[in-house]
């Protein structure tokens, strides 16, 4: 996993920056929503890695759960306080980006309800973990928690579809070819892979320093110290 | 480029507060996701270190109490 | 260090350890602390869910749900005013010491209410965005609240020195404590409503500050009292 890390944090920051100064500078602006339409370029990403986020905590919560595997539990509660930042983000941004397009910065719709009800989850996780003192129970409660949640997920995802909502479709399906202009979505697909290996790199940091902080009664981390 | 000057830019059309504020927010969330294991991991460090001396100290103590 | 010489700790200095103490003890369970801020912001989100999200209906019922949220969130932590020092021993330990009781007990709801009450009155706007409160309405959530939760944490802790070491303690403080706190929603929610329209408000928080310095001064003894039964127990 230390190999992986650098090769990983340059390709995000590459990512990053073009898509950043892509999506900020050159792209056009929306001819109804003007320059604000570019907040786009950081709701849109952090939103789907707030979703993608929690689907790997909850699956790390299967496998800890089913195979009891201690690394599993690890990367579970290291998913959750980034989850929980990446729904702030995704909801701070929502709201701003409301607020001068659609008059308001917020409104109980179901997908920012469910994004909101996301946050909560996450937060709950988070508290599991550092309230229950015992490692192992923390990591089963968490695991627990995270697969009870999952329901929400579909909720998020085809909230637009299934309810009348003030947020608009998806831009990008599977199937389909995408409803904005080229030099609108080609910087948003930058972004979300660059988010992508922005999230792998600080999951892979977090894993770590649980690692160490977990092992620590061992010799190997005993040597790693003296080591530095 | 779209915009034609710097001072466009940072206007954004009128609504340079909103865009700005949105990718600031952005910007804190990634440096504390960055900070956060990094700072940890060297408080853990700091910790192991400090008590790894004074399991030295201690057993130094118990092996010139052993000796008298 | 502290001399063993008791004309040494002045009544402010003892004021001061104590209340540093419990802010220490309290930020080494700093995760601890984003329960009650959590449970405020669910809480208020149950509302709009649960009756209506219009944001018509929403912004007249704002400035009570708010206060409501604020009210239980409050409630909740009281519990954790005495239970740790009534676990380890130190409680007994501060009503045997020569300090008026009623002074540890001060700087102690001082510490709780900065680590509970301040909080949630600083994202009250937050809840009030959501809620759709008028904004002529938003100085007067935060000041209504920064007059009020202090007093909530006064009044709650009468009831948690009452039911420290009991086994249901959490629902009996509630039962305890509900009624004494109708007052102060009242006259909290009046002064925020009142501002939502355009009315002054300098009545109402004459009279929330009122109420303020009178716990104040009365619910510290109330509490020590309160404690020494229930250590007795």
């Amino acid at each position: 996993m230390g190999k992986l890390l650098p090769g990983f944090a340059v390709v995000a920051l590459l990512m990053l920056i073009t898509g950043l100064v892509w999506g900020l500078a050159i792209a056009p602006a929306d001819y109804q929503q003007g320059n604000s339409f570019r907040i786009i370029y950081i709701h849109v990403p952090a939103a789907i890695l707030a979703q993608s986020c929690y689907l790997l905590m909850a699956v790390a919560g299967l496998v800890s759960l089913v195979w009891k595997m201690k690394v599993a539990d690890m990367v579970g509660k290291s998913c959750a306080p980034i989850g929980a930042t990446l729904a702030l983000l995704a909801l701070a941004t929502g709201a701003i980006w409301g607020k001068p397009t659609w008059g308001t910065w917020w409104v109980w719709d179901a997908r920012l309800t469910a994004m909101l009800i996301l946050l909560f989850l996450y937060i709950g996780v988070y508290t599991l973990h550092s309230t229950i003192d015992n490692e192992l129970n923390a990591g089963k409660a968490g695991a627990v928690l995270s697969l009870v949640g999952v329901v929400n997920i579909p909720i998020i995802k085809y909230s637009v579809e299934w309810w009348n909502t003030l947020h608009q479709g998806s831009t990008f399906s599977v199937t389909e070819a995408p409803k904005m202009a080229p030099e609108m979505w080609m910087p948003l697909l930058v972004m979300v892979i660059g988010f992508y290996c922005f999230f792998a790199v600080i999951l892979m940091l977090r894993t770590r320093t649980e690692i160490l902080e977990r092992e620590k009664r061992t010799g190997w981390v005993k040597e790693l110290v003296e080591a530095n | 480029m779209y915009f034609d000057s710097l001072a466009d830019f940072i206007a954004m059309g009128g609504h340079g507060l909103y865009v700005w504020l949105a990718y600031s927010i952005a910007l804190v969330i990634v440096v504390f996701n960055i900070a956060s294991p990094i700072l940890r991991k060297r408080q853990f460090m700091a910790n192991y270190r400090k008590r790894l001396q004074r399991e030295q100290r201690l057993a130094q103590r118990q092996t010139s109490e052993t000796q008298k | 260090m502290i001399s063993p010489d008791n004309s040494d700790l002045s009544l402010r200095r003892v004021f001061w350890i104590t209340l540093r103490r419990d802010l220490m003890l309290a930020y080494r369970r700093r995760n601890d602390l984003i329960s009650p801020l959590m449970f405020f912001l669910m809480v208020a989100t149950l509302f709009p869910l649960g009756v209506s999200p219009d944001p018509e209906f929403l912004s007249e019922v704002a400035a009570g749900v708010v206060w409501v949220a604020a009210l239980l969130a409050t409630l909740l932590s009281m519990d954790s005013l005495f239970q740790s020092d009534f676990d380890d021993g130190s409680l007994e330990q501060m009503l045997l010491s020569p300090q008026p009781l009623a002074l540890l007990v001060f700087a102690k709801i001082c510490a709780h209410w900065m680590i509970s009450g301040l909080p949630l009155t600083l994202m009250a706007p937050l809840l009030g965005v959501m809620l759709f409160l008028p904004e002529q309405g938003m100085s007067a959530l935060v000041i209504s609240l920064l007059l009020g939760t202090p007093t909530l944490s006064l009044i709650g802790a009468i009831g948690a020195g009452l039911t420290v070491g009991l086994r249901k303690g959490g629902v009996l403080i509630s039962l305890l404590v509900l009624p004494l706190y109708i007052p102060v929603l009242i006259f909290g929610t009046g002064t925020v409503q009142a501002a939502s329209i355009g009315l002054p408000v300098e009545g109402y928080l004459a009279i929330m500050g009122a109420i303020l310095a009178l716990g104040v001064v009365l619910a510290p003894l109330a509490v020590a009292a309160g404690l020494r039964i229930s250590v007795s127990n």
